[in-house]
């Protein structure tokens, strides 16, 4: 029997947003600071550090006032901290360390210490991607949505039902940046940014941080963590292409399918075993692969799923129950915001509750459906 | 490593246009630079198992073998995918909305690259369509861009 793991502390800066007097190093220790005081414990209890871009492990760790015996700097885009939560639980398994603070801070819309976007003209993207003028995620990430469109007939009208089905969650959500209900039209008179991408079919650009404790069950025990543990039953991670024009398919991430499949396997649940799920909506047509790369929904059906309002407040599914990376905050690095939520619908402790959430799958994205984790949450043992 | 030098102060009056952005060959990528010069889209294709890639490695992705060559394209595709930009990036500025997009060569492979010689609409970029390699002069290397390659018959049919 393996040891158990569970989030023993989680949470995120004290605002979201618009934080132009706060860096990116600043914002990793607010959230770390506050993570330990959600566990209860102090920077002594921790003995490994894991996080990804400015500053780095390191950095935080040694801001932090903490001796580190195991790092992960593992930067694969945002889904990097799902493959921390990840990384952490096997590291933990093998007696590497016994307690890991993961943390996330990013300056992505104030860009105070924060590194630059361009790639190197002598780059891959560099020289295949920047010449064609390609402008961030917004031109490239999207890529793939028309190809899907054909292939299965989403509509242009379905794209944009993802998007009020989040803002339906954001709503409920006083943290949220964007809680005006919108409608089908609104989103479609909104500026087009990419065709077929209007503005509110793009996510927000966000200053905001946050972290996770990770322990075995048996040390949280042992060290008194106040908060309900949340197990981590289960994970996977993949990758595909470090460009998104060499995606083998763009109709369906194999990167989201492997990532989804391992971790399934190693939870030993079903779909009908989920109660809530979290999938990285960098862009509408995210959650749409997400929702069928995972297998919730056959081919060609997430569209009309999600406008159905199967995952909706009251739906079956209730899917990025925070409003999501489209309206709740989006600082670049978005996975952590994700498994954050999780937490809190596990805890029973959300903004927009889901009522009896035993299981939550949360589904991240790294780069342009370049890299994938996905972590499978419970309320208890598996 | 050298440092790099400060960059000059800014000129008096109104600033120069933002060039667009210029890839910078690497040794490995090289032959593609030179193909692209000499007006042919090079590929590599790996004569191990007869099938062609892109991007440039020394190895075939998919069967492992590093015997493989750079060979010429024919410089036919089809439109796989497409966005159309409405956010001009850098040296994009002055040219309205623009089509970035994935091609299908027949050989197989898929690159991105922008549609040009036709205005960026959704109804003129119908996926599949079929397109013809262009190159442009940019900053000392010649780029592959790709252009509507209609048949006469249905160049004449749409009037």
């Amino acid at each position: 029997m393996s040891v158990r793991i569970v989030i023993a502390g989680a949470a995120e800066t004290d605002e979201l947003g618009k934080l132009p007097h706060m860096s990116a190093t600043q914002l990793h220790l607010q959230a770390a600071r506050n993570a330990l005081a959600d566990a209860g414990l102090g920077k002594d209890d921790i003995d490994g550090v894991a996080t990804v871009g400015t500053p780095g492990p390191i950095q935080i760790a040694h801001a932090l006032g903490i001796t580190p015996a195991w790092l992960d700097g593992t930067g694969v885009g945002g889904s990097s901290f799902l493959f921390h939560v990840r990384h952490a639980v096997a590291a933990i398994r093998a007696g590497l360390c016994h307690t890991v603070l993961i943390t996330h801070g990013e300056s992505g819309r104030s860009r105070v210490g924060a590194p630059r976007f361009a790639p190197a003209p002598d780059s891959l993207p560099g020289q295949f991607e920047a010449p064609y003028g390609v402008l961030g995620p917004a031109t490239t990430f999207t890529l793939t949505a028309l190809r899907y469109m054909k292939e299965t007939g989403l509509t242009h009208e379905q794209l944009a039902e993802v998007a009020v089905a989040q803002r339906r969650w954001s709503h409920l959500n006083p943290r949220a940046m964007m809680r005006e209900p919108i409608t089908v039209e609104d989103v479609l008179a909104s500026r087009m940014v990419a065709y077929p991408f209007h503005l509110l079919e793009c996510c927000l650009v966000t200053d905001g941080g946050g972290a996770l404790v990770v322990t075995s069950e048996e040390r949280a025990r042992a060290l008194g963590t106040p908060r309900p543990p949340v197990y981590v039953l289960g994970s996977g991670e993949s990758a595909e292409s470090p460009i998104i024009s060499q995606m083998e398919d763009f109709t369906t991430s194999a990167a989201f399918r492997r990532a989804g499949e391992a971790a399934f396997a190693e939870a030993k649940i079903s779909h009908a075993d989920v109660d809530h799920l979290m999938i990285y909506d960098a862009f509408a047509h995210v959650p749409i692969y997400g929702l069928e790369d995972l297998g919730f929904v056959g081919r060609g059906e997430a569209g009309a799923f999600i406008a159905e309002g199967h995952t909706s407040p009251g739906g079956r599914l209730p899917m990025n129950t925070n409003g999501g990376g489209l309206s709740y905050t989006h600082t670049g690095m978005y996975g952590m915001f994700a498994i954050q939520e999780s937490v809190r619908q596990l805890r029973g402790e959300a903004a927009a509750q889901v009522p009896g959430v035993e299981v939550s799958v949360v589904l991240g994205n790294g780069g342009m459906f370049a890299s994938a984790a996905t972590l499978v949450l419970a309320d208890r043992e598996g | 490593m050298s440092v790099p030098a400060p960059p000059p102060p800014p000129p008096d009056g109104p600033r120069p246009p933002v060039p667009k952005p210029v890839p910078k060959p690497t040794p490995d990528t090289l032959p593609f630079w030179e193909g692209a010069a000499a007006g042919e889209l090079r590929v590599q294709r790996c004569t191990a198992c007869a099938r062609h890639y892109f991007y440039p490695r020394p190895a075939c992705p998919r069967c492992g073998s590093q015997d493989v060559e750079w060979v010429a394209t024919g410089g036919r595709a089809t439109l796989y995918s497409y966005v159309i930009s409405h956010r001009p990036a850098p040296g994009f500025e002055h040219e309205g909305p623009y089509a970035i997009a994935v091609v299908e060569l027949e050989e197989g492979v898929r690159m991105m690259t922008n549609i040009v010689n036709v205005e960026a609409t959704p109804e003129n970029l119908v996926l599949d369509m079929p397109l013809r390699v262009v190159f442009e002069e940019r900053g000392g290397v010649r780029l592959p861009l790709f252009e509507p390659a209609y048949e006469p018959a249905a160049e004449a049919a749409e009037g």
